[in-house]
């Protein structure tokens, strides 16, 4: 029975991990966005981090090509990797002790997020096969970006605007916090 | 995918050339590194301190404001795409929008922030 | 598409992992990020492949994914203000040493 367990298991991963031919590109940018997100938690000097953080970045934009969602991969590369990249680098140069001396950057609780990430990883990897999923390779509108503008014009209007409301605390967050004391 | 071809060639062309041209010249330029030669350069001066310095403060707050801003520049993109098609009332959208987020530019004007001193 | 899903439980799973270990405020926020990503990424996989009855312009995943980066770029900007005001504050940004809210 042990054995049929560990069989069942080992066709499960089997497709999780699918089939390397018929995808290259798929797993060369999984490749590198699996081993520089591990580089970006795992690095001692957090700059490096940072940096292997755009690259991460730029491999999930390829996710998004392969998706066929033209305009989000754009998006990523607009405001994950020229906006929020750009200001944690500021972040880590403004903080500069970080990266001029070599202190412990990660601290004692490795075995427990180990055990907690395993965890995770097994419950996700063993309920996604399992799964009833009503695929159907739906074919999307041509059009990407003027039927994302349609329907951020008409379906989605509300959180649309509330978007600009949410960018107006941030903003008004941002320079409260930041302002100078005494000023 | 087939158009993407040209974007994969440029990356690969890319990253080639930096990696040759960083390890082509290390074979033969000649090594003879001493200690002056290894000083941060510094316009031909002793370097003062170490070459982490920390930035201003005051870049840092352009920054966030262009977060901000780009962020709206975005949801710019679609809509001007979508605009012939949708007329007057997107344009009414977009106008709300903007009016509320230009609220947080004339505050931040107003506080100051944006003066260079 | 089990690929995809796949993928992002890796991504989400050492997003996770950076949370819990870093010590850095700012490596905090860079793990967060990559959790950001992970679910990004669900949500245009089921965008592509599950098929929702009755909805014609099928590109709902997409909009839901451009608002959790937008948020996530909000959320940046407050964090590393934040992080900024406590590094003035506390002269680092070390988050086992900013212990004044804890009872």
């Amino acid at each position: 029975m042990i054995a049929g367990v560990f069989s069942q298991i080992g066709q499960s991963f089997q497709q999780l991990i699918g089939d390397v031919s018929s995808n290259p590109l798929f797993y060369l940018i999984s490749f590198v966005l699996i081993l520089s997100a591990l580089m970006v938690v795992t690095l001692k000097n957090i700059f490096h981090s940072a940096l292997f953080l755009i690259l991460t970045l730029f491999s999930v934009a390829g996710i998004y090509i392969l998706l066929h969602a033209e305009f989000l991969a754009a998006v990523q590369v607009l405001i994950y990797v020229g906006a929020v990249a750009i200001l944690i680098i500021f972040a880590i140069m403004l903080t500069s002790q970080l990266t001029s001396k070599r202190i412990v950057q990660t601290n004692e609780q490795v075995t427990v997020a180990l055990l907690i990430c395993f965890g995770f990883l097994g419950t996700a990897f063993l309920s996604i096969p399992y799964t009833v999923w009503r695929i159907a390779d739906v074919a999307l509108p041509a059009e990407n970006i003027f039927t994302l503008g349609k329907l951020l014009m008409t379906d989605y209007v509300l959180p649309f605007e509330v978007v600009s409301i949410v960018l107006l605390a941030a903003l008004i967050g941002a320079v409260v916090l930041a302002r100078r004391e005494g000023s | 995918m087939e158009q993407y071809l040209a974007v994969l060639i440029f990356l690969f062309a890319g990253i080639g050339l930096v990696l040759f041209t960083f390890f082509f010249s290390r074979l033969i330029r000649p090594a003879n590194p001493y200690k002056a030669k290894n000083q941060n350069y510094e316009c031909a001066e002793k370097p003062i301190g170490d070459s982490w310095i920390k930035f201003n403060n005051r870049f840092y707050i352009f920054a966030l404001i262009f977060v901000v801003f780009d962020v709206e520049a975005v949801f710019l993109f679609p809509w001007a795409v979508a605009f012939g098609r949708l007329g007057l009332y997107a344009l009414i959208e977009m106008i709300i929008f903007i009016v509320i987020l230009i609220f947080g530019l004339f505050y931040a004007w107003k506080r100051g922030v944006l003066k260079w001193v | 598409m089990m690929q995809y899903l796949a993928l992002a439980a890796v991504l989400f799973a050492i997003g996770i992992f950076g949370v819990l270990t870093r010590r850095n405020a700012i490596g905090i926020l860079m793990s967060l990020e990559l959790m950001f990503n992970a679910a990004n990424i669900n949500l245009v996989t089921f965008n592509k492949y599950i098929q929702v009855p009755g909805i014609a312009e099928n590109l709902t995943g997409q909009v839901f994914a451009i608002f959790v980066v937008v948020i996530a770029a909000a959320e940046a900007v407050v964090g590393l203000a934040i992080v900024l005001l406590l590094y003035r504050n506390w002269k680092g940004i070390d988050v086992d040493r900013i212990n004044i809210m804890k009872w």
